[in-house]
């Protein structure tokens, strides 16, 4: 039950894009197809969840046991910025089209804040082992729902007529703005 | 590098031209959740700033030892360093603030404004005017946050910098201190932008063109390459 209500806060309640503002980045970049936004959340949400295991594994069991907490933010920001060239050239031998539609925002995983701000919370709030990849699970769909959702809207926002000034990110913006309240709506499930 | 851009216009370019979170749409991250509060938006914009400066000056220093290979993950590290002893600083100068701003702080590791200056001005550039840039940059991303920041904490809490500013009788918009709030104060303030600086490029252009009519060389501004804008 525990960890059921750790899945349910991440995806939904506390979700990461739409309440902690974590992966704004790709979430206004990628969000233009609903197909390149799904494909997007999965190589985030599979970096979350190793991301979640690894961090782990190094913070209670390297830098904790040696008095090395103080290395915590470089060491993490390592381990993520390897895993995310493996998951890149893992992408690019299995599906060149999927690596293709990518593209720069592949990469630029290293820079989401969601994965590193993942990695934080969690060692934060002292998850175990088993909380911590339940957690990277749920923020990683977390992800998907919004990014998916947004990409949704976006393609029939193409066909909206937006004052000039405010095509592009300005809309977006507000647009995300709405759908954080309709996920504030979730507040009260836990 | 750019020889006729001057040294103030290298600091002034980041205030407005190129401001991080108007124009680059960049750190948005950090932007959006600090700035319940005004106070929250300087002390993020200042921990930024520090960040940035000394990760300009130094790796512009040692460009030329960086691998264009590695030079990310250098970057990277340089960064990572620098935001640790702000982190530590913080923490031990400032333990409410650093309490409000939580991850947000080991967050400016990955604000993508910080990696982006490296790598489009700092890595290229002698150590002068990678400093300008990232003043500049800074003080234009501190601004915007001050400037968002603002608007949430008199619209949401009725105070600014703590201090009453609006009347009993207002009552607070509790949208905009929750996250709602923030996608929306910021979605409009860049529309807004864009809209001024849409009308102030119209207006240059539409004197530029009265200029060029009254010297009776319409012609030529016809087959100007700017028009295409």
């Amino acid at each position: 039950m525990e960890l059921f209500l750790i899945f349910i806060s991440a995806a939904l309640v506390n979700n990461f894009v739409l309440a902690y503002f974590l992966g704004i980045c790709p979430f206004i970049g990628v969000s233009n197809k609903i197909s390149s936004a799904f494909s997007m959340g999965l190589a985030t949400t599979f970096v979350m969840t190793i991301t979640a295991i690894v961090s782990w594994l190094l913070f209670n069991l390297i830098l904790v046991p040696y008095n090395l907490e103080f290395l915590q933010i470089p060491s993490f920001i390592l381990v993520i910025a390897s895993l995310v060239q493996f998951v890149e050239m893992f992408i690019k031998k299995v599906s060149q089209p999927l690596y293709r539609a990518l593209g720069i925002f592949l990469p630029l995983i290293t820079t989401n804040c969601a994965i590193l701000g993942l990695a934080l919370f969690a060692s934060m709030r002292e998850y175990t082992f088993i909380e911590s990849i339940i957690f990277g699970v749920g923020a990683g769909v977390g992800f998907i729902l919004a990014l998916v959702l947004m990409a949704g809207i976006r393609e029939e926002l193409e066909l909206a007529d937006v004052p000039k000034a405010f095509q592009g990110a300005p809309i977006t913006l507000i647009v995300a703005g709405i759908l954080a309240l309709a996920f504030m709506g979730f507040a009260g499930m836990i | 590098m750019k020889k006729q851009v001057t040294l103030s216009k290298e600091f002034l370019k980041g205030l407005w031209d190129i401001n991080p979170i108007f124009k680059q749409v960049l750190g948005m991250c950090p932007t959006l959740a600090v700035t319940v509060s005004a106070i929250n938006g300087i002390a993020m914009g200042l921990a930024t700033t520090f960040v940035l400066v000394c990760a300009s000056l130094l790796i512009s220093t040692i460009r030329k030892l960086i691998p264009t290979q590695v030079r990310i993950a250098s970057f990277i590290v340089i960064i990572a360093t620098f935001v640790t002893i702000v982190d530590l600083v913080m923490k031990a100068k400032f333990p409410e603030l650093s309490k409000a701003l939580g991850p947000f702080i080991p967050l400016i590791v990955v604000n993508c404004l910080i990696l982006g200056r490296q790598e489009a001005f700092a890595s290229k550039s002698k150590p002068l005017r990678a400093l300008l840039d990232a003043l500049g940059n800074g003080a234009g991303f501190l601004l915007a946050l001050f400037v968002l920041g603002g608007i949430r904490e008199i619209i949401g809490s009725r105070t600014l910098l703590g201090f009453q500013v609006m009347p009993n009788g207002f009552e607070p918009w509790l949208i905009m201190i929750l996250p709602a709030g923030a996608f929306l104060t910021l979605g409009l303030l860049l529309g807004f932008a864009n809209l001024y600086t849409g009308r102030r490029d119209r207006f240059e252009k539409e004197a530029l063109q009265a200029q060029y009519r009254s010297v009776g060389k319409e012609a030529v501004f016809q087959n100007d390459p700017s028009e295409k804008s």
